[in-house]
């Protein structure tokens, strides 16, 4: 009897994780709700607000605080990006004196861990609460994947300070969704200008890449390789390793033997750091330059590498400007170090461009009460025009991209970190 | 004759084997236009092996914990990957305070064993503690139990370590000592390989001494053959018990600080794949078999390295070191399918049967 019982439930338990699994597929993917009219701010408030918009509207009550979430990574060996752009959201809420339309903030949020399943346990929760206005997030673009959609579906405003694939501000793309935008560079500009350095700069004809399966390295290390070929380059190997892959030695190996000038692994830690290392262990590969991307700007970097680092390239987003000095004044006093990875800023840009849409687009009740339009939010926020942030003018596109980058090319030394800018000087 | 022989063969068998052969048949084509294109020089695969053979040795150590085990108890302790990670995870803090005082490099010896010592008496501490607590209560359950809870506590030991020592990544420092490389002919070996491959042929043999040779080891393979009979004879099994974990612990605490050398960043997450890698590597040479176990972590650390780019290359597949685990795992479903017990699992076979 006992036996049965629990094969009784082993099935049942089973049967609950498959179900758990299928969820979020089954989860029908919405369409684009039509744009409605925008209840225009400056009207004198009715006396019974009724909320007319598309996807329904946030009510605050009289003292309550207007609820901003972060999906973000603030925990795993990729924990420096989003920590990082949270402190950017932190600045940013102190500079507005912790108030958005004369309400407090509620800011909180959740880990995404930088992978797809990660991203989805967030997601799933944060949609489920309704008071949340707007989220800030994702880090990474494999989590935006899965929680995007989620976040969507809940009519909430999405910008993320640091996505960079292409896909999820392509127009008709099955991975663009409504209310999505992001102040981080689209992908197709970064592996550009990396590839434009290295044919260029550089003047190197051949290079191998290395991509670890994720949306963002595998998205950034095609278009590197587009943009090469064109210049008349050569592209050796595009190899794959896993995300906690430790051995590197196939791989390596096995692009050595196309004796590539450069490698361009646009990946993440700790794999990153992992080939940093035994590339200048691997016969034929000593001598070989070594370039990632943005998500391998961080302190860690020279922590995994170790002296391995000296002469290791990145490309990221080059950040100057007397506002933004100030803002890393402010940075240092409030964390104790200099920026530690590289989208506070465009974290900090993301909560201002919020802040101002609610400010547009909130109706205040006779009673106090505040009413934000979700619909008319995203219609605000997708038309951001000239907005003055730390990372440039801002204008969003139809599509959501609403950066104005400038990529650099920084190179590491040993024990030192920013590694410094080589490229534009 | 050709009858019996029908009669005995079944549909699934030929199957099988047509797998199998297809399998070999692969590799060999695969081997021999690798070679024959001559892409690599002969340097590159004698780096590979040695590769191979400092990852296999760590491996075997770490296997170790898992064969043990399974000999004695016939379960799968699925936390011994945490067992593993514990040990370095902790001496890294040592081995960072010893290179920040210079310590490390003006005595690499003292220091090394002091890192060793510590990692070995966590990752011992903890296999302790886990048979006393999570496995013996549910010795008499039935074996679906035991293997649940170890699955627990194999993420409560992960999340244990991610609560104290933070989820981000330590480096680990390495003496100047053995940061440099040895020349023979054209080749290059790196110190560190080195050590590791010695390391663990030196733990491996105290390993098999003392499971063949000492009073201890005699009591073990007693409580591994009849768990009854045994205590009948005067042993006390759960004295023995806990002494399998205790080595299987040490076992896995030299293999982490062996690990480290050759992959110097460690973190909570650490143990994972070197786990599954190594209970492979258990189950290839035949689960309950000391030797089994290091001679598959040696075949399979060779066929990760050298395998890729051996088999794959000369076929003209595009990325082989993306199949790498691909091919780790294919060869392994090839080898148990001509010894279906693992490699030198007969004797285990025989003696349970």
């Amino acid at each position: 009897m006992s036996k049965r019982l629990f094969i009784l439930m082993s099935l049942l338990a089973i049967t609950a994780m498959l179900l758990a699994a299928c969820q979020p597929a089954a989860a029908p993917t919405e369409a684009q709700p039509a744009a409605t009219e925008k209840p225009a701010a400056t009207e004198a408030p009715p006396a019974a607000y009724s909320c007319t918009d598309a996807i329904g509207c946030v009510d605050i009550g009289p003292s309550d605080p207007i609820h901003i979430a972060y999906l973000l990574v603030v925990a795993g060996p990729n924990e420096t990006l989003g920590v990082d752009s949270r402190n950017g959201i932190e600045i940013a809420i102190a500079d507005s004196g912790g108030k958005i339309a004369g309400h407090d903030v509620k800011f909180d949020g959740e880990d995404g861990g930088c992978s797809a399943e990660g991203g989805q346990a967030a997601g799933t929760k944060l949609a489920a609460d309704p008071s949340i206005v707007a989220v800030i997030g994702t880090s990474c673009s494999s989590e935006a994947r899965v929680a995007v959609p989620l976040l969507s579906q809940a009519g909430f405003v999405i910008v993320s300070p640091s996505n960079t694939a292409p896909d999820l501000t392509e127009a008709g793309n099955a991975n663009n969704h409504p209310g999505y935008l992001r102040t981080a560079h689209n992908d197709t500009i970064q592996g550009a200008v990396a590839a434009k350095y290295v044919s260029e700069q550089l003047k190197f004809t051949s290079a191998a890449t290395i991509h670890d399966g994720s949306l963002y390295a595998d998205k950034l290390q095609q278009v590197f390789a587009e943009n090469f070929k064109k210049d008349g380059g050569t592209i050796t190997a595009q190899e794959a390793v896993d995300p906690n892959q430790t051995d590197m030695s196939a791989v390596l190996t096995s692009i050595a033997a196309g004796k590539p000038q450069i490698i361009y692994f646009p990946i993440f830690l700790p794999a990153g750091g992992f080939i940093i290392r035994q590339a200048k262990q691997t016969p034929g590969l000593e001598s070989t330059i070594l370039m990632g991307a943005d998500g391998l700007f961080s302190p860690d970097v020279t922590k995994a590498a170790g002296d391995a680092v000296e002469g290791f390239h990145v490309s990221s987003p080059l950040l100057t400007g007397a506002a933004y000095d100030e803002f890393v004044k402010k940075y240092e006093a409030k964390f104790g170090s200099k920026p530690i990875s590289i989208f506070h800023a465009h974290a900090y840009d993301a909560y201002m461009m919020i802040k101002d849409a609610i400010e547009k687009v909130a109706v205040k009740d006779a009673d106090g009460t505040l009413h934000i339009g979700r619909q008319a939010l995203r219609d605000a926020m997708f038309a951001t025009k000239d907005f003055k942030g730390l990372t440039g003018v801002l204008t969003c596109t139809p599509t959501g991209d609403c950066a104005n980058p400038t990529i650099g090319v920084y190179e590491y030394h040993a024990g030192q970190y920013p590694p410094e800018l080589i490229w534009p000087k | 004759m050709l009858r019996t022989w029908r009669q005995r063969v079944t549909f699934t068998d030929i199957v099988v084997w047509a797998i199998g052969l297809a399998i070999g048949l692969v590799v060999i084509i695969g081997t021999i236009a690798t070679l024959r294109s001559g892409k690599y020089a002969p340097s590159v695969w004698v780096d590979l092996t040695v590769r191979g053979l400092a990852l296999g040795g760590v491996y075997a150590l770490i296997a170790m914990g898992y064969t043990l085990v399974y000999g004695i108890l016939r379960m799968i302790n699925f936390a011994h990957s945490e067992v593993f990670m514990s040990g370095p995870f902790t001496a890294v803090f040592l081995a960072i305070a010893l290179a920040h005082s210079g310590f490390l490099d003006e005595h690499p010896l003292i220091s090394m064993t002091l890192i060793l010592l510590l990692s070995v008496a966590v990752s011992m501490t903890i296999a302790i503690l886990l048979e006393r607590i999570a496995y013996r209560p549910l010795r008499t359950a039935p074996r679906l139990v035991p293997l649940i809870t170890a699955i627990g506590a194999s993420f409560f030991l992960q999340y244990t370590f991610r609560g104290l020592y933070g989820s981000g990544i330590q480096a680990y420092p390495i003496p100047k000592v053995l940061q440099g490389s040895i020349h023979i002919g054209n080749i290059e070996i790196f110190s560190t390989q080195i050590v590791a491959i010695l390391g663990a042929l030196a733990m491996m043999l105290v390993l098999y001494g003392i499971v063949q040779w000492t009073k201890v080891g005699k009591a073990m393979r007693a409580v591994s053959e009849d768990k009854e009979v045994a205590a009948l004879m005067g042993i006390d099994v759960d004295r023995i018990i806990s002494l399998t974990f205790a080595l299987g612990g040490a076992s896995a605490g030299v293999a982490g600080v062996l690990y480290a050398l050759l992959f110097p960043v460690v973190n909570f997450f650490m143990g994972f794949i070197p786990g599954i890698k190594a209970f492979t590597a258990a189950v290839l040479g035949g689960i309950g078999n000391v030797l089994g176990a290091f001679l598959g972590a040696i075949i399979l650390g060779l066929l990760e390295s050298v395998g890729p780019n051996l088999f794959l290359d000369g076929l003209g597949i595009p990325t082989p070191g993306q199949l790498k685990d691909a091919i780790a795992f294919t060869i392994l479903v090839f080898i148990l399918i001509f010894r279906p017990s693992g490699i030198l699992g007969e004797r285990l076979a025989q003696a349970k049967a």
